[in-house]
């Protein structure tokens, strides 16, 4: 389970005023949820994401998982939450000169003493999980996005993940290809459990696979909850905007 | 011909030798004390893994000071030092330590360029794998943009030669020495024409050899 209360993100701009990024955000993500994070390029989506994933830290606020708040996280305990999440990213983010088989043991290779039979398993495993067993051999530069975006994906797998955060992962491809991967991460959820926390600014993702969903404008949480729950409250300008846009 | 080879030819090939000696020392040198700097200079940057004003202004310094310096007055200035470490300030020997110290920071800019063509997001994901930050040199800037590092060690080398002519000069060896000692002060043409056509044919195998190597290396066509 994720708790974030109250989180407040600011960065400096060059003049010393702040700029407030994220303004008083508080939700929990549960366990098993598919978590949608909606809004329009600016709102502070990836921001949000990247301080669930601890890539950065809030101005002000707290973000527990599974019990823990991330800011008492030092050295290796960080290192070891690191472990305990997937990330994908809307550029797939791969190692080009490693293959598709050397990119999802990456993560696996970062821990001492691996035990590197399993993780040879490991892998054959997640690339049967995502299509792509003939191509372990390949390079990514050979791969269309949509693969490329599976071998993030299986990468983000490896370490047996409890959460993955995905951010934007179906935006650079095409809408089957988008399908296809919206399906992949479905399964992930229902067959091994992982919670999913999923950003993006198309509607069409949230309706599909997401239970719960966020709406982020400016900065701010304008609607939050069980997606059905949201669509019968009185919805904000915004929500109602991204909800009634996909039906006309 | 056979009177020119009989005279010359001897002297030649030993330049010829010397300069692939000092090329191969002084860019493996360069590259030695070159990655190091420009690993310090890309990680203290401003936004990168270790981010650290002080330290990146101090490299910053070091490369932008030793590379503003005429190479021709680093050798002069360095004598003194050059006879400390070297045992001697002449000859192929001489010229080895000059050649590394100049070379050094120019290696560590290309080097640091070479990681700046880097996407940061790989960067990032690394880190957000739990990566630490030797593991992210290790394991993902130097792997993933060793072709770019060879393409830089083209350059890097073909430069070096150059700069071995240079000290030809001032009492280096090689065949920049052999075109001054014999081609200009003794006016010997025919030795001019050999060491400029070796020379062109030495930078022109090397940035071949490394075109070949690179395609063969990089993945990511
Ligand atoms: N490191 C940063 N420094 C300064 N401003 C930033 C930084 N990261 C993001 N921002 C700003 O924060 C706002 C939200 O960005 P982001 O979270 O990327 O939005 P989204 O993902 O919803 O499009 C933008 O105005 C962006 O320019
Ligand atoms: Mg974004």
């Amino acid at each position: 389970m994720i708790e974030i209360a109250h989180l407040t993100k600011e960065f400096d701009n060059p003049d010393k005023t702040k700029l407030g990024v994220l303004r008083d955000i508080s939700l929990t993500v549960e366990d098993g949820d598919i978590y949608g994070i909606i809004g329009m390029s600016g709102a502070g989506k990836s921001t949000m994401l990247r301080l669930i994933g601890l890539l950065d830290t809030p101005t002000s606020g707290t973000i527990t998982v599974e019990g823990k708040d991330l800011s008492t996280l030092a050295g290796k305990e960080k290192i070891d939450y690191y472990k305990t999440i997937g990330t994908v990213f809307q550029g797939y983010n791969l190692l080009m000169q490693k293959t598709v088989a050397q990119n999802v043991i990456f993560p696996l290779t970062l821990s001492r003493g691996y035990d590197k039979k399993a993780a040879r398993e490991r892998v054959a495993q997640l690339l049967e999980l995502t299509g792509l067993i003939e191509k372990a051999d390949v390079y990514p530069s050979q791969l269309s996005g949509g693969q490329k975006q599976r071998v993030a994906i299986a990468r983000a797998l490896a370490t047996d993940p409890k959460l993955i955060l995905c951010d934007e992962p179906t935006s650079a491809l095409d809408s089957l290809t988008t399908q296809s991967i919206l399906k992949l991460l479905e399964d992930i959820n229902h067959r091994m459990g992982v919670t999913i926390i999923i950003i993006t600014h198309e509607i069409a993702v949230v309706k599909k696979i997401c239970n719960k969903v966020a709406v982020l404008e400016g900065g701010v949480l304008v609607d939050n909850g069980p997606i059905h729950q949201v669509l019968d409250s009185e919805m904000h300008p915004v929500t109602r905007s991204l909800f009634g846009r996909e039906e006309d | 011909m056979a009177e020119f080879i009989a005279e010359y030819g001897l002297i030649i090939l030993v330049a010829l030798k010397d300069t692939l000696v000092m090329v191969v020392l002084s860019t493996g040198f360069g590259y030695l004390l070159g990655i190091p700097l420009g690993i310090v200079a890309y990680v203290t940057d401003h936004g990168s893994i270790s981010e650290n004003a002080a330290v990146n202004a101090v490299a910053g310094w070091i490369i932008n000071i030793v590379r503003s310096i005429p190479f021709i007055i680093l050798i002069l200035f360095l004598i003194p030092y050059t006879r400390f470490v070297m045992g001697t300030a002449s000859g192929t020997r001489g010229v080895i330590f000059p050649l590394v110290i100049s070379a050094a920071p120019f290696i560590a800019r290309m080097v640091e360029s070479s990681f700046n063509e880097l996407d940061i997001g790989v960067i990032e994901s690394a880190k957000a794998m739990g990566a630490t930050n030797l593991q992210i040199i290790w394991k993902v800037l130097l792997p993933e943009s060793f072709p770019s590092l060879l393409r830089g060690m083209a350059i890097a080398t073909i430069t070096i030669i150059g700069y071995i002519a240079m000290a030809g000069m001032v009492g280096g060896g090689g065949l920049g020495a052999v075109a001054i000692n014999y081609g200009y002060y003794r006016y010997e043409r025919p030795v001019m024409n050999v060491t400029m056509v070796l020379t062109i044919l030495l930078v022109q195998l090397i940035q071949v050899a490394f075109n070949i190597i690179v395609r063969r290396v990089d993945k990511n066509r």
